[in-house]
């Protein structure tokens, strides 16, 4: 479980950008963090795996507090992904680029060889294997760098910005990897202000405004709200917008994806015929 | 401000910018990134340049302002005429003085320490007089809606705002078309369509032809009079938003609008649709003549 | 100590009258107290050079700051006195050069302090200078805290990949910094080129004859400025050749208290 207790994070010069978060992460909890840039969203989740140590309050990742252990440790737990994969990509080969965190953290040979080949196949990327990293696509660039944090099969997974970028097919693909890594009983946390994204994936959304949580629940209740999605410089899903015009037809107001809409649209037009 | 000052001088022809044939494979690459593109837009346009990653749309653009062929090298076949100028004949200095770009990342186009700074250095850069400077970043700023910012850093101001800065950058500029490469990638979803509100209003103020590059067209299939879809390389689709946002659209991987998606999937199962919508107000109406009786 | 030593070098915008002073009296400033740091030797005289820039730093609302880069100096100058004392050298006279080194630290960064990149800019190009390589400069001083930001998320992201920065022998301590720096040098790269580009399309290099929007004017403090800097060089050089000063023994010496070098006369 992922905890933080009145966590507040201020910068060395002194603006707080986090003001006293109480959040709670299960296990396997399928979980976006979103809100207007400058949240706090990055920083917040910097704290869950020890890059960011709190000003006030604690974070506990599974119950153990995480000044009392060093990042790289955490780290072995909490796999964070970051969001310009250029900020970590050095090697000379991507197989060499996805081992580097196993041989970090001590992994035979042996173990290297099989996990770094079995991610590169699940992420389609064993026929980069030979080849450099940066001669690779934007959007491969970024599933190598997702390769290179999930090859240690952390138990929590936490994405920063996954989407950005990323076309609408990669998106499809990025979603339904992400839904594969939550069928997997794996914790996912991802930070995201592309709202389309998260109707489609349907998780716990968790609202920060200005370093404070400001709203917490399932997606189709939060995305939904017109409120919400003003003070936080979101825009709602189109559905949400198409059924709140509809409003006065009795129409269901908590819906967020197409599927959903057609089935309650179809139902309403069955009615009226 | 005077009518004349914002209506700007255009050279009289109809087609702002004409691509023929154009093919270009960038030095060192095996694969040609554009393939025998050709299309034409007329002055005044707001056109949509889409599709999937890799399919040579931040190439064409390129080749609208010059960067290729001189900045990027490679083999360029076809002829691409922006404004009267061919990209061949004419350095990047000249054709920027009628086509605008800007970029992607907002943080890596603006170089001063000041709004009002970054948006003189074009027309500095020109030799343009201090007085004529002086007046083209007032226009820049006040048509932009950042006044208030001029004396900010851009590293101060937000991601939209630094956008708007890099627009009155290349508004400074005055010119006839202006290419906008992902302008909204780094950017919230309200600044997104803050953005695009604003280069609409360039649209259809100024008059400024508009090559819009993006992906999220839920904000800007309202604003465009014409979508044209690549895919490796090749023009696939080039029409009217109601018209290219098919299932053809959809298998090439463009993300067209849900609220589109959605009145297809109804219309597959016999709701009536006259015209397929592309926003959520074309979408409610629409419905309400069917649902409301 | 690390990067927060360069924190006393950067420019950060304030509205201070030092903020405000045209960059070339300033540079007339700091170029003064550099020349009369290096003319003195006596250590009366070198104290009071670095103590007439704390009033300069107050006024100018950079303490903290100016503190990081003392204390960086400061780190350094006992480096160098470290190694002269064990050879010899006498204390006082090593005192005497660590107080004249952090006082050319201090003006030069005082002077980076308060003056924008820009400023800086538009007063090489009033001096002359081809624009390029004013801009040249102007940009890759304004690139360092972009780039300073750029080497944490890059530290922080190997980390995130169990990468220990502290562990190993120092073989292994140096190789470790290889994944912290191919990707710098990599976005270094890539932001040059973005860089590049928009630049190109915004016409750079077009024409040498640029009318700057915004100019530097010297105003009544500006040349009141260089004036009493001159008059306080002159008066330095008087000082310095006419006038006798105090002198200050601290009678320690490295042979006295470890008499391994015979050879000192």
């Amino acid at each position: 479980m992922i905890k933080t207790e009145m966590l507040h994070f201020a910068y060395p010069t002194g603006d707080e950008v986090l003001k006293g978060i109480d959040l709670e992460i299960e296990d396997s909890e399928f979980v976006a963090i979103m809100g207007e840039n400058g949240a706090g969203k990055t920083t917040l989740i910097k704290h869950f795996n020890g890059l960011n140590k709190p000003t006030k309050g604690r974070v506990l990742i599974d119950g153990v507090d995480t000044r009392k252990r060093s990042v790289a440790s955490i780290s072995r737990d909490v796999g964070l992904v970051f969001q310009n994969p250029d900020h970590q990509l050095f090697c000379e080969t991507v197989k060499e680029e996805v081992s580097f965190s196993l041989k970090n953290f001590g992994y035979d040979e042996a173990t290297i060889e099989r996990r770094t080949n079995s991610i590169l196949e699940t992420l389609d990327l064993s026929e980069y294997c030979d080849s450099s990293p940066f001669t690779l696509s934007g959007g491969e660039r970024k599933r190598v760098a997702l390769a290179s944090v999930l090859v240690w099969n952390p138990k929590h997974v936490v994405l920063d910005e996954p989407t950005i970028g990323q076309d609408y097919l990669q998106k499809d693909r990025l979603r339904n990897f992400i839904l594969q890594l939550v069928s997997q009983r794996k914790t996912v946390i991802m930070v995201t202000h592309d709202v389309e994204f998260v109707a489609e994936c349907k998780p716990r959304v968790l609202l920060l405004s200005r370093g404070n949580v400001v709203a917490d629940g399932p997606a189709h209740k939060i995305l939904s709200d017109d409120g919400l999605a003003n003070q936080c410089s979101l825009i709602r899903p189109q559905m949400s917008s198409l059924m709140s015009s509809l409003k006065d037809l009795g129409l269901a107001q908590d819906v967020i994806d197409v599927y959903t809409a057609r089935s309650c649209l179809l139902e309403a037009f069955r009615k009226v015929r | 401000m005077s009518r004349s000052a914002l209506v700007l001088e255009m050279t009289p022809r109809l087609a702002a910018i004409d691509v023929n044939n154009l093919t270009f494979t960038y030095l060192g690459s095996q694969k040609p990134s554009v393939a025998n593109v050709t299309f034409s837009i007329n002055r005044g346009q707001f056109v949509v340049l889409t599709g999937p990653s890799g399919c040579g749309k931040t190439s064409v653009c390129r080749c609208l302002n010059g960067l290729i062929p001189h900045f990027y090298s490679g083999e360029l076949h076809g002829d691409v005429v922006v404004c009267g100028l061919d990209i061949r004949q004419c350095p990047t200095s000249e054709l920027s003085k009628k086509v605008g770009f800007v970029f992607q990342n907002p943080e890596n186009q603006l170089f001063s320490l000041s709004v009002e700074r970054d948006v003189a250095f074009g027309p500095e850069n020109l030799g343009l007089s201090r007085a004529e400077t002086r007046e083209r970043v007032e226009w820049a700023l006040q048509v932009t809606g950042i006044s208030s910012l001029r004396h900010r850093a851009p590293y101060e101001v937000s991601g939209g705002q630094q956008q708007r800065a890099a627009i009155a950058a290349v508004l400074a500029m005055k010119p006839e078309v202006m290419v906008l490469d992902e302008p909204t990638s780094f950017l919230d979803p309200r600044s997104a369509a803050e953005i695009l509100k604003v280069v609409h209003s360039l649209n259809r103020q100024m008059g400024i032809t508009i090559v819009l590059v993006e992906h999220r067209l839920d904000l800007a299939s309202q604003y465009a009079d014409r979508i044209i879809i690549m895919d490796a390389g090749k023009v696939i689709l080039d029409g009217k938003p109601s018209e290219v946002y098919n299932e053809r659209a959809r298998l090439i991987g463009v993300g067209i609008p849900r609220i589109t998606f959605l009145a297809q999937l109804l219309q597959k199962e016999g709701m009536p649709f006259p015209t397929i919508p592309v926003t959520v107000e074309e979408a409610s109406s629409l419905l309400r003549r069917s649902l409301g009786s | 100590m690390s990067i927060r030593m360069f924190e006393g070098f950067k420019f950060s915008k304030l509205p201070t009258p030092l903020h405000d002073m045209d960059p070339r009296a300033k540079f007339v400033l700091t170029i003064g107290i550099f020349a009369v740091a290096l003319l003195f030797s006596n250590i009366y005289a070198l104290s009071a050079v670095l103590l007439i820039q704390m009033p300069l730093v107050y006024m100018a609302k950079s303490t903290r700051r100016w503190m990081k880069s003392m204390k960086g100096g400061a780190l350094l100058a006992l480096l160098i006195f470290a190694m002269n004392f064990i050879t010899g050298t006498s204390f006082t006279f090593l005192l005497s050069m660590t107080i004249r080194f952090l006082s050319i630290i201090s003006s030069f960064s005082i002077f980076f302090m308060t003056t924008s990149p820009d400023d800086l800019g538009l007063a090489l190009e009033r001096m002359r200078i081809p624009y390029t390589l004013c801009f040249t400069f102007t940009t890759a001083v304004r690139l360092v805290p972009t780039m300073a930001l750029d080497a944490q998320t890059v530290v922080d992201a190997q980390k995130s990949r169990g990468l220990e920065l502290e562990k190993g022998n120092l073989l292994k301590r140096i190789r470790n910094y290889v994944p912290i720096l191919i990707p710098l040098i990599v976005n270094a790269i890539r932001r040059s080129v973005e860089l590049a580009e928009a630049l190109e399309s915004r016409a750079f290099g077009t024409t040498e004859k640029r009318e700057p929007l915004v100019v530097l004017k010297m105003r009544l403090t500006d040349y009141l400025t260089v004036l009493t800097t001159i008059a306080f060089v002159v008066i330095a050089v008087y000082i310095n050749l006419y006038v006798p000063l105090p002198t200050f023994d601290i009678p320690i010496r490295m042979p006295h208290i470890w008499p391994w070098m015979r050879w000192q006369p």
